[in-house]
């Protein structure tokens, strides 16, 4: 005869286990140390102000901007391109050979192609190919720091000497959404290493990830659709103030061991929002904070906040960078800066050398570069 | 076809990877594998530092086939710091004033976008060298 056998209860799906405590955490740090061989930064060149955009829908009296403006990609420009020139930029930083990165990985919302991998374009054209992992990685706007924890994993574990992790877009708004003030164009990409020789080590991370339907883009939509205010607090604070506050108490830090903080920035007010709510002090975000000038670089833009902090930075000090996915979720990075940074930051072109060139557009030229204008 | 001829081209469009010959030291592009200078075989691959100069320039309002989306686009003959004279559109020019002797360097762009279905093909194109040295916002200037 049957007998059904009961379930044993340490099975059970799911409950409690949210509660963990931080204490409990394991914080993800391989046993090599690891860290940022390179890093590089791209912005294209063009603006549009966000005065220009208000212009546009509510005339000269419209509201007031979010943020003061966005980069825009030139006609010719895509991920592909943009991120072999930060890739370009990470390599120039480093004196090694392009053949011994074992993985190209691009994290990105607006890949070139549906099929057809962004990732093996810029390996092919750095010279990475043909013995190497390449892949797109797609989290909405943490595409490109998840890649960046597979990177160091990757490294840590010793299957690979060097990994290459991007995080880039070309970010669309539907014309006239509150999100078209700030869907900017941008990113960054982090050559991972091994700790000697790197600018920046590695001290732990950590992820904060929950099923959550703030924002997202069907298949064969061109764009992306978002639940308002609801982005907001379940959104964005609930991950990053998670990540930020776990990645600290289990490392035994408090927001003033850290010279220098970058948070995803959708626009200047929740990254500033959630620093505040942490404890940092407005400073501690400067560097990091772009958005103003260049927009929301989605995948591109805790990463690209990094460059920026890393162009300034002093050997010693600590950096904590969090950035976020809709979807939805959080990774925090840990990191120490070496002395190989003084040397190692003026051998390719800052991000701000980027941040100040700048072309400005008119919306008209704005909807021909963003492919807003349909000739067929 | 089309597409096969395109991965053949492309490990030199991407990157500017020419040749140098091992006899005379003289730096070859496009890639021939015999030395125009002295005729001895070159097969040995070089990486071109992609800096260069306009050597003259011209703008095309009436663009062939496949390049009528970026059109007007300035195509110009670029004399490369190591020596060899490249044929490539420039970028990022629009509000620059163009002119012979401005240097300019390599980046890898769109050469052509076949629409929504076809591929994407990229390869070098020359900018305005971007003025580096940017004043950093210093650690104390926020405070
Ligand atoms: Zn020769």
């Amino acid at each position: 005869m049957c007998v059904p056998r009961p379930l044993p209860t340490c099975y059970s799906l799911g409950l409690g286990r949210d509660k963990l405590e931080a204490s409990h955490l394991k914080i993800m740090k391989p046993n090599r140390d690891v860290g940022i061989v390179g890093y590089g930064a791209y912005v294209p060149r063009y603006r549009l102000r966000g005065t220009e955009i208000s212009r546009m829908w509510e005339g000269e009296q419209g509201c007031t901007p979010p943020i003061k403006e966005k980069a825009v990609p030139g006609l010719d420009e895509d991920v592909a391109t943009m991120s072999l020139e930060a890739a370009r930029n990470a390599l120039k930083r480093t004196a090694i050979d392009p053949s011994r990165i074992r993985a190209v990985w691009v994290g990105s919302e607006s890949h070139p192609y549906a099929v057809k991998p962004t990732s093996t374009i810029v390996a092919e054209a750095i010279g990475a190919v043909p013995h190497t992992l390449a892949a797109d990685w797609q989290f909405a706007c943490k595409a490109g720091t998840e890649a960046m924890q597979a990177a160091l994993g990757f490294v840590g574990s010793g299957m690979a000497d060097y990994a290459l992790a991007l995080g880039m877009d070309t970010a669309q708004g539907r014309p006239r959404d509150a999100l078209e003030y700030t869907a900017g164009a941008g990113g960054a990409a982090f050559l991972v290493g091994p700790a000697e020789e790197s600018v920046a080590v590695l001290e732990g991370s950590t992820s904060y990830v929950t099923d959550t339907a703030d924002f997202w883009r069907r298949q064969h939509e061109h764009y992306p659709a978002h639940a308002g205010r609801f982005t907001g607090e379940p959104g964005y604070f609930r991950h990053v103030i998670a990540a930020a506050s776990e990645i600290m108490a289990a490392l035994g830090r408090k927001p003033a061991d850290y010279a220098h903080v970058i948070f995803h920035q959708p626009n200047t007010k929740f990254p500033r929002k959630a620093g505040r709510e942490l404890g940092f002090k407005s400073e501690q975000l400067e560097a990091g904070l772009l958005v103003n000038d260049i927009g929301n670089t989605y995948a591109g833009a805790a990463m690209i906040g990094l460059t920026g902090v890393l162009d300034v930075a002093e050997p010693g000090e600590r950096v904590l960078m969090v950035s976020f996915g809709s979807g939805a979720g959080s990774d925090a990075f840990d990191l120490r800066v070496t002395d190989a940074i003084t040397a190692r930051r003026a051998c390719a072109l800052s991000t701000r050398d980027y941040v100040v060139r700048r072309h400005e557009i008119d919306y008209a030229t704005y909807a021909r570069h963003r492919g807003k204008i349909r000739m067929e | 076809m089309e597409i096969a001829r395109h991965w053949r081209l492309q490990r030199h469009r991407y990157s500017l990877v020419g040749e140098v010959c091992n006899h005379c030291g003289v730096k070859i592009f496009p890639a021939r594998d015999v030395c125009p200078e002295c005729n001895a075989p070159a097969k040995t691959p070089y990486t071109f530092s992609g800096k260069g100069e306009v050597y003259s320039y011209s703008t095309v309002h009436h663009p062939p086939e496949g390049f009528e989306h970026f059109a007007p686009y300035v195509v110009a003959l670029v004399r490369l710091v190591e020596g060899p004279l490249v044929a490539a559109q420039l970028t990022d020019v629009e509000g620059e004033k163009i002119e012979i002797g401005m240097p300019v360097e390599m980046v890898t762009r769109k050469l052509r976008d076949d629409g929504s279905k076809g591929t994407i093909v990229y390869g070098y194109k020359f900018r305005p060298v971007i003025a580096g040295g940017a004043a950093v916002v210093a650690k104390d200037a926020a405070v």
